[in-house]
């Protein structure tokens, strides 16, 4: 069995995101850029999916510009096998990615798909969705199990009530959630390995996709500030300030 | 105009988000229908043409709507959107699953946990966890739209009298069987709605111990939240989570013990109204939400907390 595993290059998960002057965005410049978190779990996930005989090949897709190759240089030293960068100067909505990816997963024919179940930046949380209604496939969205078995993937998913499994007949789309597993770290043997394995290059322009954007970001802002609060020395101080202050109890 | 909403709910009544998100279409022009699509579900129909905003429902009954699995309703709501222009659905786990599959299917760029409603096709909504507020237009002809449940207030679940309409259902996709739930069993109420939240970090030391937040949330009618590292490390299901990719929560007031304030918990609790952090570290960045913040052992103040409220 293949699996596709996708990943975003995001703004780093311990960096503190600042907004631009002008409103129109955020800092980007000078900012630590990483895989983001939730592909990182999918990769991994595939990884021991072959480990385990399960998967037979992982191909790591991006879709984003030359840096984003560094990224999939990381999903190789983390296991995959190799990698295709869909290159485009343009930063791709949710939607466009989707229809990007069913372009390759039509070439590629896997019989699994994983993806993280939101990028840490958009915080949209569509694309795995989004492709599997492109191709009619079923999906196991916020996974925090995952076991492959008679042609069927059972997914344990992580909803607001508990947990949920469901049984999704291959080919199937799977996202997932913080729990699945947790990612190794990539040794210096296997960094120098990823150097070699391929990394091929699509553009963008050729897979004939529209890709043009359905929204316009109008603007950026800073979220309300919250005032400053105080500190408290006792308990029989905060009861007081909480029931005589703030009127919550 | 006119905005369909798509109901959450378990068959004998619908989820709180479901009320939040009628109360969000009311900031746009129009009729808003609610569709219930689920198996011997009309209580959920009728319960949902009670409350206030609701013009009129769609009833969709199936044995295979049961669970409302996304690869089933998806088709039921494109086959209904031609009569409109805005589909909601609330921005929990079930909403999150289905309206990117709906919006691909329309050929739409949804628009995910919107927080406020600036006209018919802007809308606000946070990104980077919450460090940015992002005011977003949308050009396509419909809109499918995700709604963050604490951004809109309720409205009342009486006083309505619309309309239930039973519609034709779609068949079986059989792409996904449904084989269980685990549920977390509480009478505490539920996170989400909840007035008041205790929540606790990796500063708790084990699972045991939450026992002492659940003393107090019963002493305060409170919910009992976590952040990702007490979940990560066992101590409480992943229900409890309160974060970016947990659930977001705004409480009247939110207790914070033992949780050092990552920017991802504080993106899913910052717009609680009053915020107490209960931490040993007084350089931890909760304290920088914090409306009342607490230098001390947990292990002795929220004992003395529990006494003497």
């Amino acid at each position: 069995m293949k699996i596709l595993v996708a990943i975003k290059r995001v703004i780093d998960a311990n960096v503190k995101v600042r907004v631009k002057a002008d409103n129109t965005g955020v800092e980007t410049a000078n900012v630590k850029m990483s895989m983001n978190p939730f592909c990182e779990i999918a990769v991994e996930e595939a990884v021991r999916l072959k480990e385990k005989g399960v998967a037979s090949e992982v191909i790591a897709v991006s879709i984003g510009n030359q840096q984003c190759q560094e990224s999939l240089r990381t999903a190789l030293a983390l296991g995959a096998d190799r990698a295709i960068l869909v290159k485009s100067e343009d930063e791709l909505e949710p939607l466009a990615v989707a229809k990007v990816l069913k372009t390759v997963v039509e070439k590629e024919q896997p019989e699994m798909v994983l993806l993280g179940k939101q990028s840490i930046d958009g915080d949209n949380n569509q694309t795995g969705q989004m492709l599997g209604a492109l191709l009619g496939w079923g999906q196991g969205t916020f996974a925090s199990k995952v076991e492959v078995a008679d042609g069927k993937a059972q997914v344990t998913r992580e909803i607001d009530g508990g947990l949920q499994t469901l049984s999704v007949k291959l080919p199937a789309i799977i996202t997932t959630d913080l729990r699945l597993n947790e990612p190794r770290f990539a040794s210096l043997p296997n960094i120098m390995k990823a150097k070699r394995k391929p990394l091929d290059e699509l553009a963008i322009a050729d897979l004939g996709v529209d890709v043009a954007p359905r929204t316009e970001t109008l603007t950026v802002e800073n979220p309300p500030a919250r005032k400053e609060g105080i500190k408290v020395e006792t308990v029989a101080e905060l009861v007081d300030k909480l029931k005589n202050e703030a009127k919550v109890i | 105009m006119a905005t369909l909403i798509i109901a959450e709910h378990n068959n004998s009544e619908l989820q709180p988000a479901t009320f939040n998100t009628i109360a969000a279409a009311k900031h746009l022009d129009g009729d808003t229908v609610v569709l219930v699509a689920g198996h011997d579900c009309k209580s959920v129909a009728d319960e949902a043409a009670k409350a206030e905003g609701v013009d009129k429902v769609l009833l969709a009954e199936a044995e295979h709507y049961a669970h409302l699995l996304a690869e089933d309703l998806d088709k039921l709501v494109v086959e209904q959107a031609e009569s409109f222009t805005h589909i909601l659905a609330p921005a929990t786990t079930f909403g999150k699953n289905i309206a990117p599959r709906i919006a691909a299917l329309l050929d739409v760029q949804q628009i995910s946990d919107i927080i406020a409603i600036e006209s018919d096709d802007t809308f606000k909504r946070p990104v980077y966890a919450g460090n940015a507020i992002a005011t977003v237009k949308s050009n396509d002809g419909k809109k499918v739209i995700t709604v963050r449940a604490t951004a809109f207030d309720a409205l009342s679940h009486e006083g309505g009298s619309a309309s239930v309409e039973s519609i034709g259902t779609t068949e079986h996709g059989a792409l996904v069987d449904y084989v269980g739930e685990e549920l977390t069993e509480s009478e505490r109420p539920e996170l989400t709605s909840a007035k008041v939240i205790v929540s606790g970090g990796r500063g708790m030391g084990n699972g045991e111990n939450f026992a002492m937040l659940e003393q107090l949330a019963d002493k305060l009618g409170a919910a009992v939240g976590a952040s990702r590292a007490a979940v990560d490390a066992g101590f409480v299901p992943n229900d409890y989570q309160v974060g970016q990719t947990g659930k977001i929560v705004a409480p009247e007031l939110y207790i914070a013990v033992g949780i050092s304030g990552a920017i991802q918990h504080l993106a899913g609790m910052k717009d609680s109204k009053v915020i107490v952090a209960i931490n040993k570290d007084e350089e931890a960045p909760i304290f920088q939400v914090a409306d009342y913040g607490l230098v001390a052992d947990l292990f002795k103040v929220v004992p003395e907390l529990i006494e003497s409220l």
